[in-house]
């Protein structure tokens, strides 16, 4: 496969992943495709059993032992890493690419300290060794701002605060300088103070080192906030895609719509919330239609029996809803009729 | 009948925590909270984890005994005393849906409890027509009443656990962060239902949330908590609009807005540094360690809620 | 070949998707929630019940304890010999069955059988005191069963009014409870077995023909032991659960509507640690025969003629040589239960554990 000479660096094609569990197959993924190039800093929203996590897991390749990616690609600058065994999995991780969690608490080693697991990583990818790793740790905690750095090498992560053990996950994902960095909900369980530090952090990263970001959460401010490019994922599939002003000022799928009539709007906070009726769906029984069709207002007929294709709204959106191709009929009909 | 259906004035809360082998040192979990919430009205408290919130709730529904300061329920004054009678005017809705809910109970239990403990109901056909009064209240079907709190989704549950608090037709609920657990779309049904109980029954609530947003839109006054003291109090409006407190503001300024104009336009103040040990509060204003305005007075004396204009109170020396 | 690049997607014009017109009608709501069916209503018992017919061991077991239950309870109906009964023929004691091999006949009865009558076979032979040996092994298992059984429920009665005061209370009670808990945990046990049983002996005089005295006050300081001593793991394990449950919202929500501790505790707690019981009473009853079979081994169980699994254990030490199918039927009854209860409680726990949280 190509070396060099690829166009995006990170494309994922038609992706389906599924968990073979006691109750049956779970499709969490089904059919996302989407490119990342370098720089960029793309957002994946959708709540809980969208199948965002599990869609930058399968990147990584790091899900359970139930999970499994089905069909489709993902390409990493051209060569297909879906068909990469483990020891070449291993050099990617961490080298290439890299995650950060949303829970701080849980997601160090309670028994390293926190030098030690910055080195980890160093020690695996890189050729340093010995006091030039430490160095190099030494250098990332001061990037992340972390002050006193060479103390906090030699803490534990109980004697640090939230905030800050986000900040050393920061750096230890960084520490191998990959091209692609995912956060899955990397503030969620942050105070709002302590949250707007660590995106502000990441912004700075961003620029100073140029990698490409994406960007897991639910959040739909975070993802106003941070993101040039947004998809909007619901049962798995994406429903929409587009810059953060085509999303926000000009959503083209009810789900979309849904949400962001859920949420207060900020020009007139008294506005009574328009909510999304029904629960979200159920991934043991996907449907043959739209995934959000039980819950939608506007449902026709079509949606009930099939999947709607992705069509293209302007330069800058595409969207997945059969209410695109219903408007446009109209529009078309009416421009004829004239 | 008095003006408020709740006084607190003074409150404190401290705990004992063992730092030593025979010394203990005071958590002072709620140090001097003041406030007051008028009848059928919402009142938002926020802040962010550790600023004694929280306990401010179960503080006043006497879940924990106060160390301190008095509440005035509807006027009479309720510390000190028995709380067992009051029991009947006052709920709480908790926050995780999963943990709030007995496992082994049907939903037709858990919301008769309320009704068992107080002998409100003659015989089994009336505490039935009670219950499933108050699931058509929240939107649940007759045909729930049999099953099991696991069999239901976290917007499902949370709606249950606010039937149970309705059960004894409460005149003032405090909620506890009942949203944060729930998704978005589903956050948007219980907030309504919360708006509509409010409007049909005239409840107040003491809405205890982190995220700004839901609470501004459901609260008519805000109270800000930091470390254990309210540092401002004002109408909805007015405090997001034009916060003094610098706390607020910056608190403001962090808040993700779901709106990319203002996202890119607005400046940020970020804090430096974390939030201090509640264990070793500074001396004098607890945010003077953070503040960009902290001066002498502010290490030598905390200060207290002072009245600006238009109910906007505020707890800083320089503002 | 299809591909899915985003950015090569043909620039589909609205217009040029192929739809029927009739498609593009409102749907309604039944056809929505065609797919929305609530599971079937599964209380956490029913949950339970089908985990636990997935695993193979935990059946077994199940089929295996049945079986021996039916057989301790039907095989005096079927067997004409009882256990104390000195093997008779035709009226006439008989010497000559001493220790038989298992299916075979003495002299005397197979004179018997020649002459035309009939004699029902002696599944496990004789002992050597002429008696069946067959029945002596269920009345055997029948003592060491309700002993197992009696001594798990003193245990569980006393564990848990016990650890449910210290766990719900806490404060300065539970530490406190705890403490004696831990001092009763250092004491020997089966010393104080023995020097109760020697105590019980010269006190306890029971009316012969009572079940008491059938028992033998050996058997009665056992239960008297299990109750001062045994009751110590279940309270630990059930303070541990109140403990856990103590923190869960539910019942401060009790606390909140005004429920009393009583009604806390008999409503919300003890309900939610009842699965922990049941598998943990479960894994108690072979340690007690386990412990029982021990004691009646080394002389202090129940006392002749009355057997027990042990005691037969005991008895056949001494012809182990000439005659070991004495030894090996007690001993491999023992093993069964013991093993089936074992799996049977793993598997219980396996499949009722509260701790996956939805």
């Amino acid at each position: 496969m190509s070396e060099n000479g690829y166009e995006h660096l990170l494309s994922v094609k038609d992706l389906h992943t599924s968990f073979f569990t006691d109750n049956g197959e779970v499709q969490a993924v089904n059919g996302v495709s989407f490119n990342l190039d370098a720089g960029k800093v793309l957002g994946i929203v959708g709540e809980s059993g969208s199948g965002k996590s599990v869609t930058a897991y399968s990147v990584m390749q790091i899900l359970a032992d139930t999970g499994k990616i089905t069909q489709g690609e993902v390409l990493y600058k051209g060569d297909n890493i879906t068909k990469w065994g483990e020891r070449q999995m291993r050099s990617f991780r961490g080298k290439c690419c890299s995650i950060i969690f949303q829970d701080p608490m849980t997601s160090l080693n309670p028994v390293f300290t926190v030098g030690n697991q910055i080195m980890e990583a160093i020690l695996l990818h890189t050729e340093k060794r010995g006091q030039a790793a430490r160095d190099r740790a030494l250098e990332m905690l001061q990037l992340v701002g972390i002050n006193e750095p060479d103390k906090r090498l030699k803490q534990y992560p109980y004697e640090l605060s939230g905030g800050m053990r986000q900040r050393v996950m920061i750096a230890m994902a960084l520490a191998c300088e990959p091209d692609v960095l995912i956060a899955d909900e990397p503030t969620t369980a942050l105070d709002v103070t302590i949250q707007a530090q660590i995106l502000e952090l990441m912004q700075d990263l961003q620029k100073k080192m140029g990698m490409a970001i994406v960007m897991v959460t639910h959040d739909l401010g975070v993802i106003a906030e941070m993101c040039d490019e947004i998809i909007v994922m619901y049962g798995g599939r994406i429903c929409e895609r587009g810059t953060a002003d085509e999303i926000f000022y000009n959503p083209k799928h009810e789900y979309t719509k849904g949400l962001l009539r859920s949420i207060p709007d900020i020009k007139n906070m008294k506005e009574r919330l328009i909510p999304i009726s029904g629960t979200p769906i159920n991934m043991l029984n996907m449907p043959k239609g739209c995934a959000f069709c039980p819950r939608c207002d506007s449902a026709m007929k079509i949606c009930l029996e099939a999947v709607p294709e992705e069509i293209r709204i302007n330069e800058n959106h595409l969207a997945s809803c059969w209410c695109n191709v219903r408007d446009a009929r109209k529009n078309g009909e009416g421009a004829a009729e004239k | 009948m008095s003006d408020y259906i709740l006084e607190v004035d003074h409150l404190k809360q401290y705990f004992p925590v063992r730092v030593g082998m025979m010394k203990t040192v005071p958590l002072k979990a709620v140090d001097d909270v003041s406030f007051r919430i008028g009848h059928g009205e919402t009142l938002g408290l926020v802040g962010e984890s550790g600023c004694g919130k929280t306990t401010v709730g179960r503080s006043i529904l006497r879940l924990y005994e106060p160390t301190g300061g008095t509440v005035k329920f509807d006027g009479e004054e309720i510390t000190g005393k028995n709380i067992g009678p009051m029991r009947r005017r006052m709920q709480m809705v908790f926050q995780d849906p999963y943990s709030s809910l007995d496992p082994r109970m049907t939903v037709e239990d858990i919301i008769g409890e309320p009704l068992d403990v107080h002998h409100l109901y003659g015989n089994r056909k009336e505490r039935r027509e009670k219950i499933l009064h108050l699931m058509e209240l929240v939107g649940l079907n007759a045909e729930h009443a049999t099953r099991y709190a696991h069999e239901f989704s976290g917007g499902q549950r949370q709606r249950i656990g606010i039937a149970r608090a309705l059960a004894v037709d409460p005149a003032f609920i405090v909620c506890d962060e009942p949203v944060s657990a729930l998704d978005v779309s589903i956050q948007a049904q219980v907030i309504n239902m919360f708006e509509d109980l409010q409007a049909q029954l005239g409840v107040a609530y003491l809405f205890v949330a982190h995220d700004l947003l839901v609470v501004h839109h459901i609260s008519k006054r805000i109270a800000v908590m930091y470390l254990g003291h309210i540092v401002e109090t004002a109408d909805a409006d007015e405090l997001m609009d034009v916060p003094m407190h610098p706390y607020t503001q910056s608190l403001l300024s962090a808040v993700p807005i779901p709106d990319p104009n203002t996202a890119r336009e607005r400046k940020r103040i970020v804090l430096e540094g974390d939030v201090p040990s509640p264990l070793k509060m500074p001396t004098g204003c607890p945010f003077r360690t953070r503040c960009r305005y902290a001066t002498e007075q502010c290490a030598a004396e905390s200060p207290q809620l002072t009245d600006r204009g238009n109910g906007h109170e505020v707890a800083c020396w320089n503002k | 070949m299809a591909e899915y690049d985003v950015n090569k997607m043909p620039k589909k014009s609205p217009l040029s998707v192929q739809i029927n017109l009739e498609k593009f009608e409102p749907a309604t709501d039944e056809e929505k929630h065609q797919q929305d069916v609530m599971s079937q209503s599964a209380t956490f018992f029913k949950d339970g019940m089908r985990k636990l017919r997935k695993n193979p061991l935990a059946m077994a077991s199940i089929i295996i304890l049945v079986l021996i239950i039916l057989i301790i309870i039907f095989a005096p109906m079927i067997v004409p010999y009882g256990y104390t009964e000195i093997n008779t023929v035709n009226g006439v004691r008989d010497k000559s069955a001493k220790n038989l091999a298992p299916f075979t006949y003495s002299e005397m009865e197979q004179e018997s059988i020649a002459n035309g009558g009939t004699r029902f076979p002696h599944i496990f032979g004789t002992d050597e005191q002429c008696r069946d040996y067959f029945m002596r092994v269920v009345y055997g298992t029948r003592v060491s069963l309700c002993v197992g059984f009696f001594a798990s429920i003193i245990v569980l009665i006393i564990g848990m009014i016990y650890g449910s005061i210290s766990g719900y209370v806490g404060g300065r009670t539970d530490l406190i409870m705890m403490r004696i808990v831990d001092v009763i945990y250092s004491l020997p046990d089966m010393l104080m077995v023995i020097l109760l049983s020697v105590v019980f002996k010269e006190i306890l005089s029971f009316k012969s023909g009572t079940l008491l005295a059938s028992l033998g006050s050996n058997m009665v300081s056992l239960f008297i032991v299990f109750g001062l001593l045994y009751w110590v793991g279940m309270a630990r394990l059930i303070r541990g659960q109140i403990l856990t449950i103590k923190e869960n919202d539910y019942v401060l929500a009790a606390k909140a509507v005004g429920a009393k501790s009583s009604r806390i505790i008999k409503r919300h707690i003890l309900p939610n640690c009842l699965s922990v019981i049941i598998i943990s009473t479960a894994l108690q009853i072979p340690s007690a025969i386990f412990t029982e079979s021990y004691l009646s081994f080394v002389g202090l169980g129940v006392s002749a003629p009355m057997p027990s699994l042990g005691s037969l254990a005991n008895t056949a030490r001494e012809g182990l040589q000439s005659y070991p199918y004495k030894l090996v039927f007690p001993a491999l009854v023992i093993c069964l239960i013991v093993l089936s209860l074992n799996l049977l409680g793993d598997g219980m726990r396996d499949a009722f554990d509260p701790k996956l949280k939805r």
